[in-house]
């Protein structure tokens, strides 16, 4: 099993469903995997994401007339594991309890044949690879190992069969931040050396956004968005994208006119805002944006920068963060807007707001991001 | 009100003296029924026979020796092999049972429910239910008769046949339930994970689920062999006095024969050799897991 070559795509998903009961846990989805990838599966527990890691790895099979899954080229709808190549690694690492680390790594190369004198080496490299020294662990039993061990064990026995897909179900979700982070990095870094195309589920935002070339979000067992960390976060499709990943604040109106490329939309009450042209725009139409609170500023009623969409409120609470301030302001007409400023230390510099204070919440029209119906 | 109140409070204060309280009542029974009687037997074991059944003054080692006799050794060595074949048939029919039920889904609580159910009824009205089955007038020769299978009745009952038959029966739940719940704490995510990792079926059931459930049927074995060792009511009835077992050869000293004394050392006997065996047993199965981990 060698890595395929990149670009060339691995997995296919095609329409595929799958149904417990009445249940759609997975409804029609449709998605590829370029070989080398990086791509993660990201969502709400209950969103479907476990189950379409399930259908790949062949756990679960797509319903009678519920698409295709493929893996390189072939359909594998009625594969079992064992017929797939395929590597994973388990949410709570699942390493056998009676087997020595060294017995457990070498597990899928003993029942893939590999011979006796190789599967030494092999699982030695493995343990290296994943930073366990050997001669320490070897004769271990998973018993005697901590959580961040025992993950790395479960990252050797799945990579030490050189795989060319990874599967890896919220993998890190059980150890502490500080170690998550760490191995997030070096996931990413063996996913780049190894060449081997990584899947991974998550529920984890920003762990989707640090390791993954590309993510698929879900929602209620479809996929919502799809696209490169930067397209996720800084144009969601929908308002669940937007919400799920990164805060966001929302801005409801309708379509008055347009001049040149810009949209005029005005909302209950008095105020408007401006919106950039966008296809599914058009007179009368009722709009919904979403705005990243660190592309908003606060300024003073009456020193609003010119050309800038603004509205007035009163802030209702100013939130200290270490490296931003979140100012929330309530905006008449629309509820509480969050802004992120930069924290210039307070100690020597500073916000000259105060709770109570009028102010103008204010961003460009181009950081307007106009959203589709969920 | 307040002096319970203190001797509560004192009990919390002490761990020791909680653990004491806890023990007690469970102790005192033991000791009572279990303790005392076997020390009386203990004493039975080493004094002159009364005429009538009890015991007289004084010290002898003859019951021991006794024991020794070739027609007692071959009782000794009967009931050996058949608590061992009665094991063994127990684990071969139980295993897959206690496996059907744990992928049971829901039907899982009611053939839970199905292996327990035999409890309701006393063994010794089971027992005879079996006597009428397997008799040569008894249920099973005349459907067999019927059928046209047979020509003549087969004698089944008074057999060692039937005595098996008994025997696995009767401990045949003693068997299904311990590997029963091994299996059922079997993590799922051990077998997906074997399988992803190109075990076929037959693999991982070799490799994952059957080392996983050892501790089931190590107990099950034991709950299995024990009791069938001291067994007599299903030799008795099912086996009439040819297949005599050691658990018929001490009920019969201590009623008919009215030798206590050398019941009682026959039952020390036995006991020391179940001890012995259940140690070896102990020790060749942790050598085995302890070189299935290390190899």
């Amino acid at each position: 099993m060698t890595p395929s070559p990149k670009g060339q795509c691995v997995v296919e998903f095609s329409g595929v469903s799958k149904s417990f009961g009445d249940l759609k846990a997975v409804d029609d989805i449709s998605f590829e995997i370029q070989g080398g990838e990086f791509f993660s599966i990201l969502g709400p527990s209950g969103c479907g994401k476990t189950t379409t890691l399930r259908l790949l790895a062949g756990f679960e099979q797509p319903d009678e007339d519920g698409g295709e899954v493929k893996l390189l080229g072939q359909t594998v709808n009625k594969k079992r594991p064992y017929e797939r190549q395929i590597a994973m690694v388990f949410q709570n690492y699942a390493l056998f309890p009676h087997l020595t680390v060294a017995k457990n790594v070498a597990f899928g190369l003993e029942q893939r044949k590999t011979p006796k004198h190789e599967i030494g080496d092999r699982v030695r490299r493995a343990l290296e690879m994943v930073r366990l020294k050997p001669e320490v662990f070897l004769k271990r039993m998973p018993g005697q190992l901590s959580g961040g061990q025992r993950q790395r064990v479960a990252l050797a026995r799945a990579l030490v069969l050189e795989p060319t897909i990874l599967l890896l179900d919220e993998p890190l979700g059980a150890i502490d931040l500080k170690l998550r982070k760490e191995m997030q990095l070096e996931l990413k870094a063996l996913n780049k050396q190894l060449g081997t195309t990584f899947v991974y589920v998550t529920h984890d935002q920003e762990e989707a956004l640090t390791m993954s070339d590309r993510i698929a979000v879900m929602d209620n067992a479809r996929v919502a968005q799809l696209g490169t960390p930067a397209e996720i976060y800084e144009n969601p499709r929908t308002a669940f994208v937007a919400k799920f990943i990164g805060e966001s604040n929302f801005f409801e109106g309708q379509a008055r006119e347009r001049s040149n490329s810009r949209w005029q939309i005005g909302q209950v009450g008095e105020t408007s805002f401006q919106v950039p042209h966008h296809p599914s725009l058009e007179e009368g139409c009722e709009v919904r944006i979403a705005v990243r609170p660190e592309w908003m500023d606060v300024f003073k009623p009456d020193a609003i920068p010119p050309g800038e969409n603004a509205l007035i409120g009163t802030i209702r609470d100013i939130i200290y963060l270490g490296e931003t301030m979140h100012v929330i302001v309530t905006v008449p007409g629309s509820g509480d807007v969050t802004v992120a400023v930069r924290n210039e230390g307070q100690l020597i510099k500073p916000l000259t707001w105060k709770k109570g204070d009028a102010a103008a919440v204010a961003w460009l029209p181009e950081d307007c991001q106009i959203l589709e119906k969920d | 009100m307040a002096g319970r109140e203190r001797a509560l409070a004192w009990l919390y204060s002490k761990p020791e003296a909680r653990a004491w309280a806890l023990l007690a009542p469970g102790g005192f029974w033991l000791l009572l029924f279990f303790l005392v009687p076997l020390l009386i037997m203990f004493v039975y074991s080493f004094m002159p026979r009364g005429i009538y059944g009890g015991v007289e003054p004084g010290f002898t080692l003859e019951h021991y020796a006794r024991f020794f006799d070739p027609l007692y050794l071959e009782v000794l060595q009967r009931t050996f092999v058949w608590s061992i074949a009665c094991t063994v048939i127990c684990l071969v029919l139980g295993y897959p049972v206690a496996y059907l039920i744990v992928r049971g889904g829901r039907w899982r609580t009611l053939l839970l429910f199905l292996v327990v159910l035999p409890f309701w009824t006393s063994f010794l009205v089971r027992t005879f239910a079996m006597i009428f089955l397997m008799r040569d007038t008894g249920l099973i020769n005349n459907w067999l008769l019927k059928l046209g299978l047979i020509g003549q009745p087969l004698s089944m009952l008074y057999t060692p046949f039937a005595v098996m038959a008994g025997l696995v029966y009767g401990f045949l739940p003693f068997m299904i339930l311990p590997i029963y719940a091994s299996l059922e704490k079997l993590d799922p995510s051990l077998l997906e994970a074997a399988e992803v990792l190109g075990a076929r079926p037959r693999a991982r059931f070799q490799k994952v689920t059957l080392p996983l459930s050892m501790p089931g049927v190590v107990a099950g074995c034991l709950l299995v062999f024990i009791p069938a060792l001291g067994s007599f009511l299903t030799s008795d009835l099912l086996g009439g006095a040819k297949e005599m077992m050691i658990g018929n050869l001490v009920q019969n000293q201590f009623s008919s024969a009215r030798n206590w004394p050398f019941g009682s050392a026959a039952s020390f006997i036995v006991m020391a050799l179940v001890l012995a065996a259940v140690m070896i047993y102990l020790r060749v199965k942790d050598k085995n897991t302890g070189e299935a981990g290390s190899k």
